[in-house]
This record gives C-alpha cells, structure tokens and sequence, in this order.
C-alpha cells in the first residue's frame, strides 16, 4: 500500500543519515566516502590518542554522571511531592518543570552564560552539572512520574498499616519496586547531558570543555574523519543506553504484574 | 423507514474458505439467508463465525467461494459499496459528534440534504426510544443508550442486511436480556435481514428465527431453535446447546438415522435409543440425553443410580448422580410438579423416552 | 499504637509541608539556574544602560533583524510542514503494526530522538557538503558534472531540521492515533463513506489533538534551534538563534541579545499559553 511504502521511506529517512557514517568511519582516507575504499580504525585510534578529545569525554562523562545523579535525585523527589503530596502552588510548579523544554535552549545558554561569568562558573564542572541536572529535570520527573502512577499506592498503605512509618514505607516498598523507573530516568539524565550541546558551546571555555562543545568546533572547522569515529560511537552508546531503558522497562512491567491484582 | 424490497435482504454464502496461516478459520461454508430473516451465527470463540461476518461486511477476502447479497456478487466489493449496515462489539460511536451527527452521518455519505438528515435521523433516534438525546455526545450516553444509537445508525439508510457482531456481550445481564427482546422486535418491525454473531446459546435461541452453529470453521447444522435443542445433528452441537449427559458404549447392530438402537454402555447396562445419523454395526456410539428428560423413580425399570448431591435453585433441583462404572450423570426435576425428589445418598432408577436420547458416531 | 505521623494526612497523603520539603530542591535550583540566568538577562534588555525599550525596537526597526526573525518563522513553519507530511504516514503505519514491526518502527524513530543533535547535524553536513556523499552519487551516477551547493541553503537546514525534529512528530500522532479504536474506521466504512470520507470525517478529527500537539513542539523547537542552522544553514541562512549567539559572542552586545531572547520567550510563551493542552511532555519520556 501506498501509505506503507511511505511510512518505510520516512524510516529510511530517519536513519540513514546516523547509519551512513558508521561505514564511513572505517575508511582509510582523509575524505570520507561511502562506501568506504578499505578498512581502518585509524580514525578510531586518532581520537585515542588526541589528548583534547579524551579530555573532553571524560569532562562530559563527569558531568553526566553528577547531573544523572541530582537530576534523578531531585527529580524523584518531586515527583513523590507531586503525586503524593499536597503541594501548595502545584499548577506553577508543574508549569516550571516544562520550563526547561518550552524555553529555547539557546535562551537559557545565553542567560547562563551571562550569570555564570559573574559567578566563575564557566568552564566548571559544578557549573555544567547545575545547567545539565536542569535541562535532564523535566525528562527525569515525567518518567518517575509515569513508574509512580504505575504502581500500586495500596502497596504503600499496606506498609503503613503493618506499622512502618512514611519514610520505612517508601524505602523499603516503593522504592525497590520503581527503581527501574529511577535508574532509567538517570541513564536517560546522563545522555541529554552527555549530547547536549547548546548550552555547553556557551558556558565552555577553552581548558574545559564538553565532548559535543569539542564537536561543535571541530565541525565547524573542518570535517575531519575523526569525528565520523565518534559520532560512531556516541550512536553505538545510544543504542545501548536504549537497549537498557527497553529491559528496564520490561522489568518494571513484568513487576507490576506481579504484584498488581 | 420502508420495508426493503424483498429480494434484495437475500445473502447467500458458497463453499466460503478463508485461510489463516496453515489453519482453515472458514472451511467450505455454504449458507443461505433469507429476505427479513434473522439468522444468528453461533460458536465458541475461534469457530469462525466473526470472520464470517467480516467476509460478509467487506473487511475480509475469502480464499475461495462467493458471497452474494440480493442476488449480485460482492465477493470482492469494499465495504462502503456494499450497503449493509453493520452494529460492532463495542460501542463505535464517533466520539467527536454528538448522537444526531452520528445517527445522520450514513446519510451525509450518501450526499443527502442538510434539512433531510436532521429529520430522518430524529424520527430514527425515536425508533430507539431516545428522542431529546440528539444533541448529546456519545460518552454522556449509557452502554445500551450507545448501542441503541448504533442500531439506529445502521438502519437509517435501509441497508439491505444489518449485521451484528455480538452487540450486547458489553452489557450487563439484565440490559442485554432487554435489548434482545427490543432489537427482535424492532428487527420484525422494519423487516430487515439480520446476520447476528454471538457465542451465547441463549441470546441466539432467544432472538433468532434460524441458528447456524459453527466449530472450528465448519457448519455443524443450521436450524429453528426448537430443533437444534431437541434433535441435534452432532455431537457438538448436542454438547454445546444446552445441558447435557453423554453415556458411551458400543453399538449393537446397525442404524440409519432416525431408527431407535440398543446400545451397550461402557461399565455395564444397556440402554435404548434413536439414531441421530447413520450408525455402523458395532461402532463406538456418544449417547446425548438432556437432563431435564430423565426420569427419576425410587425403583423399577432402568439404569442404577446413586444421588451424590441435590441443588435446589427454586425452579427446579439439580441431581448429581453416580451411576454404574462410576458414572457421573445430571438430572433436573421441575419444582411444583409432585414428582419424587431423592436425597443425596438415596438409590434411583433412571428411565426416558428413547426419542429424546440421541445416538452419535463417537 | 504508633503515633499518627505528622508527614501523612489522612494516612496517606504528605502534609503540605512535607511536600514543600521534598519539592525544595528542585525549586531552589530551577531558581538559581533558570528564572534568575532568564531574569537577570532580559533586566539587561530593559534597564541597560537606563529603562528602554529601544533594544526591543531596534530589532523590528533595523531590517537585517527584522529579516532574520521573519526567516526564523518561515523556516519553522516549512520545518513543521515538512515534518507533519513526513510523521503521518510513519505514525498511522505504527499505530497499526505491532510486535517486531512496531517494535522496527519504534526503534527508528527512537534511535533518532536520543541520539546527539551535533551527530546527526554532523551527519548531515557529511551527506550535503560539496565532495560529499549526495554530490559523489550524483556525479557517479552522471546527472550532474559539477558538485551542487546544497549546504548553506534554505533546503538544506528545512531538510536537516526536519530530520531532527521529526520524532517530535510522530510520538504525539501516534498517541493520539492509537487512541482511535480499529473498529471506527470500520464502522465509517460501512457506514457509506469512502477511504478519503473515512480519513477526512472520522480519523483526522480524533488525530487533531495529536497534530496540534506535535506541529506545536516542532514549531516551538524549531524556533530557537541553534545547532542545526548554525552549521547546515551558516551566515547566509541566520535564524533568530545564530543572530543571538553572534551578539553576545561576537558583538558583546548583551542588553541586544537580551531583546532577541525577550521576542523569542514572548512567542513560545504565548504559543504555550494559547495551546496549553498540547503541550504533553509525557510522550517523550522513555522507550515509548
């Protein structure tokens, strides 16, 4: 049918242009080809041993992992107020949690960077940890919202009628059974972090700066193969980081059968 | 709403097939419906009888066979050409347009005037009995308010046939025992061909002239109600309508159908009986013989039986017997009757008519 | 008997002001890192160097910027055609497969969704640029002799920002799509109506929320793009977002660069405001 060979047209078009560079990385020559003339890791081994691009990914991945860290921290914790709570101004604090997504991104690199001049805090990882952890809030809230609803609170209430306070209760009942929900939320708060690339062209500056910051020059540059190497292998991490939300989502549902009626 | 001319409500299937994979949902039937007929379609889940119904409305192909309505080849028209009217399982009201819109939209397919639809779809909304629900939306209606609306929806138009695809199973008992009452009445009324799918015996006994009984893709027998219940063609459908004992055992001589046999029951006893279809000599025989026909004396003539239990349920009480070989056998006695009722542990004959036990190749 | 907690209200439910407690971190942090950084900009833009909005006209007044912001709107309304051509016939497609076919389907437009902006603008420009994949196919196979200028143009920056907004797209339809049980469309159909009646009367109404929803967070998205234009589109093609870097990069002009962000927040914002229902974060979450 017609609307089919349509719809298979626009996958294609969804991924050819992410997959096309993969073989090409593998080329031997300077100018990328397709398809590649031979097989090599030189670039692969380029970026090894360029100190400024490992520099760079080890910045962003201590980034990542502190903004995973508080945006799923942070995150849960209002979701729990959210949900379970009775939060006084809730219709403006849920109007502040799509604030990071409404707002351009370029809108708050620039607002950043303005403040963060004045508070010598560009170029530092505390810096990029707080913007991260805030553009991975809403991703991280809307999930841990979505495991929450999914479990069952007459769970909770069971705990708290055999005697456990609130906090017993959450911990030793709630908590392990929406932990899938949580450590997905922090695997995808590390990848918005790790990709993002807007404000970090902004509160970068030239010692320390993040792997997409490193990108963005170099593109702008020149095209250089080894970049193609890593944007082989910042796709192969996304694929992983979803392969890993998919199982982890599996296992939550298959929980919540488990224990649901 | 006019009667549809005669003819024209006329379905006619012939040896349809459809095929599912390696699996045959729809194995060679024929069937025929007559003008102003309701015929329901009756099986468990998987007898094919859905799919039936879809080859009939257009959204399935058969792999062999024709369908003909009124006469005229439609095997491979679309659906919308086709100008049937169809009720689903679920309510399919267009939940963006209030009833009115719903009832007149058939109408507007068919290019007809503003003023015109508004009129025949009021005077329809009254056939259902909801007048004054026009202007509602179908969430604020009940479920069988919706399917009312349904029903009104699929007949504006005279369609030439109105299918059903179990239309009441989302309803509670009361409803649906309701409904079916209504849409009989309304069916008698307009005169219209009804194919109706259900897999409940009772609604299709309740509501349709005819029943074709499927299992596993074959017709199994098509009939009045009266006489599916009372002198079954096969097994299955001596075991599916209705309750049921089956005694097995071996047959003594030979039988054409219709004939009464002599059959020798496995554990013991013989027991007398009439041939539902041609029978060889000696073959393993399934006698069916309906609860209800039992007779239940303290002593003389007839099987040996033990009462095990006894469910008194007001108008009649259930009897569960043990009979020889271990045995475990039903029998109803009507309340109000003066017949004997047995305790449980209480020994019994059994003795019936040998025209209501029926014979089948096992 | 334990005490009844002064956390719970009604045994099960945090008291206001345990609420309040968990919620304050988030609420500190959005305040140090977001309103004040947005605040303190746009004060720039008002109070710099005295109370004015002579930044604000300046960006209507002068027709360089007047033509970058009305580029800026041209390029999101194509992107946002583009991408709803492109998202309907995936979405319907999806909503009706499922198992590994949904699953194949899901994944291409995931894949994209999460993988680094940079990466596949980068893939882009490796396809586009002037020895590059598109020009080395297309003399190899003989229809042109002389390689095409495709990036730097108006095409190339709709195409490539269409490419990366389309999941944006197509998650909204397909909620909205799957919501429209199989038998409606049946139910249309027998009732009389054509394929195109069916699509026009029954499906395309119910999938309205879904469009609105999806064409808003496109448009939305598009507007204050940067990474994509900047590099695929490049001075030629200045949208609003690459007008604002280069003022505060390049010009120090920060009270300027203030009123860009100021227009630019006043749009989104109004556009959310207006269809505040559409905007549905929650189908963006996860693994679908």
């Amino acid at each position: 049918m017609a609307l089919n060979a349509a719809a298979y047209a626009v996958t294609v078009f969804l991924l050819l242009p992410t997959l096309i560079i993969i073989p090409m990385s593998v080329g031997p020559e300077r100018l990328l080809s397709f398809p590649p003339k031979g097989f090599s890791l030189r670039w692969y081994a380029e970026y090894f041993r360029d100190e400024d691009w490992i520099r760079a990914t080890l910045f962003s991945a201590e980034a990542g992992i502190i903004a995973a860290l508080c945006a799923t921290t942070i995150g849960t914790m209002l979701a729990l107020a959210i949900v379970r709570g009775r939060l006084p101004g809730k219709g403006l604090v849920e109007l502040l949690v799509i604030g990071p997504v409404i707002v351009p991104h370029i809108a708050l690199a620039v607002a950043m960077f303005l403040v963060f001049e004045q508070l010598r805090l560009t170029g530092s990882l505390l810096g990029f940890a707080m913007a991260h952890t805030v553009l991975a809030l809403p991703f991280v809230v809307f999930t841990v919202l979505a495991a929450l609803y999914r479990f069952d609170a007459e769970l909770e209430r069971a705990a708290l009628s055999c005697g456990a306070g609130p906090v017993r209760a959450f911990c030793h009942v709630t908590l392990p059974l929406i932990a899938p929900g949580l450590v997905s939320a922090a695997l995808f708060a590390f990848i918005i972090s790790f990709d993002e690339a807007v404000v970090s062209f902004f509160i970068s500056d030239l010692d320390r700066k993040t792997l997409p910051r490193k990108m963005f020059e170099d593109i702008d540059f020149n095209i250089s193969p080894t970049l193609a190497a890593v944007a082989t292998m910042l796709t192969a991490l996304t694929i992983a980081a979803l392969l890993l939300g998919y199982a982890l989502k599996r296992g939550m549902e298959r929980r919540a059968r488990r224990t649901g009626p | 709403m006019g009667v549809p001319d005669g003819s024209q409500g006329h379905v006619a299937l012939e040896s349809l097939v459809k095929r599912f994979g390696p699996v045959n949902a729809v194995d060679r039937v024929t069937l025929e419906v007559g003008a102003g007929e309701f015929l329901a379609l009756l099986g468990p889940s998987g007898s094919g009888k859905t799919t039936i119904l879809m080859a009939i409305a257009g959204f399935e192909y058969p792999d062999e066979g024709r369908i003909l309505i009124g006469g005229e080849d439609v095997t491979w028209a679309p659906p919308n050409r086709r100008n049937l009217g169809m009720v689903f399982q679920r309510y399919t009201l267009f939940p963006h347009m209030t009833v009115l819109e719903n009832i007149a939209f058939p109408l507007k397919m068919r290019g007809v005037g503003r003023a015109e639809r508004e009129q025949r779809a009021r005077a329809a909304l009254d056939t259902v009995r909801l007048g004054g629900m026009g202007e509602r939306r179908p969430a604020q209606l009940s479920g069988g308010q919706q399917q009312r609306v349904a029903i009104a929806r699929a007949i504006i138009y005279q369609p030439r046939v109105l299918l059903m695809d179990e239309p009441l199973s989302a309803l509670d008992k009361n409803l649906r025992e309701e409904m079916q009452l209504e849409i009989k009445h309304l069916q008698q009324r307009i005169g219209i061909t009804v194919v109706f799918v259900t897999h409940d015996q009772t609604e299709a006994l309740t509501m349709a002239d005819r029943v074709a009984v499927l299992d596993r893709g074959c017709l199994q027998q098509v009939g009045a109600p009266r006489d599916l219940y009372e002198a079954p063609e096969t097994v299955f459908v001596a075991g599916f309508i209705g309750e049921t004992n089956f005694y097995e055992g071996r047959l003594d001589g030979f039988a054409r159908a219709g004939e009464p046999v002599s059959v020798v029951l496995d554990g013991g006893g013989r027991m007398t009986a009439t041939a539902a279809q041609s029978l060889a000599a000696g073959s393993r025989i399934k006698v069916a013989l309906r609860p209800e026909r039992l007779r239940v004396l303290p002593a003389g003539e007839g099987l040996g039986a033990r009462v095990t239990e006894a469910i008194y349920a007001g108008n009649a009480t259930t009897l569960m017997l043990e009979g020889e070989g271990g045995r475990r056998l039903r029998a109803r006695i009507p309340a109000g009757a003066g017949l004997h009722e047995p305790r449980p542990g209480e020994r019994v004959r059994l003795s019936w008519q040998p025209t209501d036990a029926r014979a089948f190749a096992a | 008997m334990r005490r009844p907690s002064r956390f719970l209200l009604g045994g099960r439910r945090y008291s206001p002001a345990a609420s309040l407690l968990l919620a304050a971190p988030f609420l500190l942090l959005i305040t140090v890192v977001f309103i004040l950084p947005l605040a303190t900009l746009l004060h720039e833009s008002l109070f710099l160097p005295e109370p004015t909005t002579a930044h604000y006209a300046r960006a209507f007044a002068e027709p360089v910027y007047l033509r970058v912001m009305l580029r800026t709107l041209w390029i999101a309304v194509l992107v946002t055609a583009l991408a709803l051509v492109l998202a309907w016939p995936l979405a319907w497609v999806m909503s009706r497969s499922k198992g590994l076919l949904l699953g194949l389907l899901a994944a291409a437009v995931l894949l994209p969704l999460w993988t680094s902006v940079l990466v596949r603008t980068y893939a882009w420009m490796v396809l586009l640029q002037r020895n590059g994949v598109l020009n080395q196919a297309l003399q190899g196979a003989g229809i042109i002799d002389v390689p095409v200028q495709f990036l730097y143009t108006q095409g190339a920056v709709v195409l490539a920002m269409a490419h990366v907004l389309l999941p944006f797209m197509v998650l909204p339809i397909l909620s909205a799509l799957k919501g429209i049980p199989e038998d409606l469309p049946r139910a249309a159909q027998m009732l009389g109506a054509s394929a195109w009646s069916t699509f026009r009367e029954v499906i395309w109404p119910l999938a309205l929320p879904g469009v609105t929803s999806g064409c808003l967070m496109v448009f939305l998205l598009a507007l204050g793009f940067f990474v994509t234009p900047a590099l695929i589109g490049g001075p030629q093609q200045m949208m609003i977002s690459t007008l604002v870097s280069q003022q505060v990069r390049e010009m120090l002009d920060w009270p300027f660069a203030g009123a860009l962000v100021g227009i630019l927040l006043l749009f989104v914002i109004g556009l959310t405001v207006i269809f505040k229902r559409a905007v549905r974060l929650d189908r963006f979450v996860g693994t679908a």
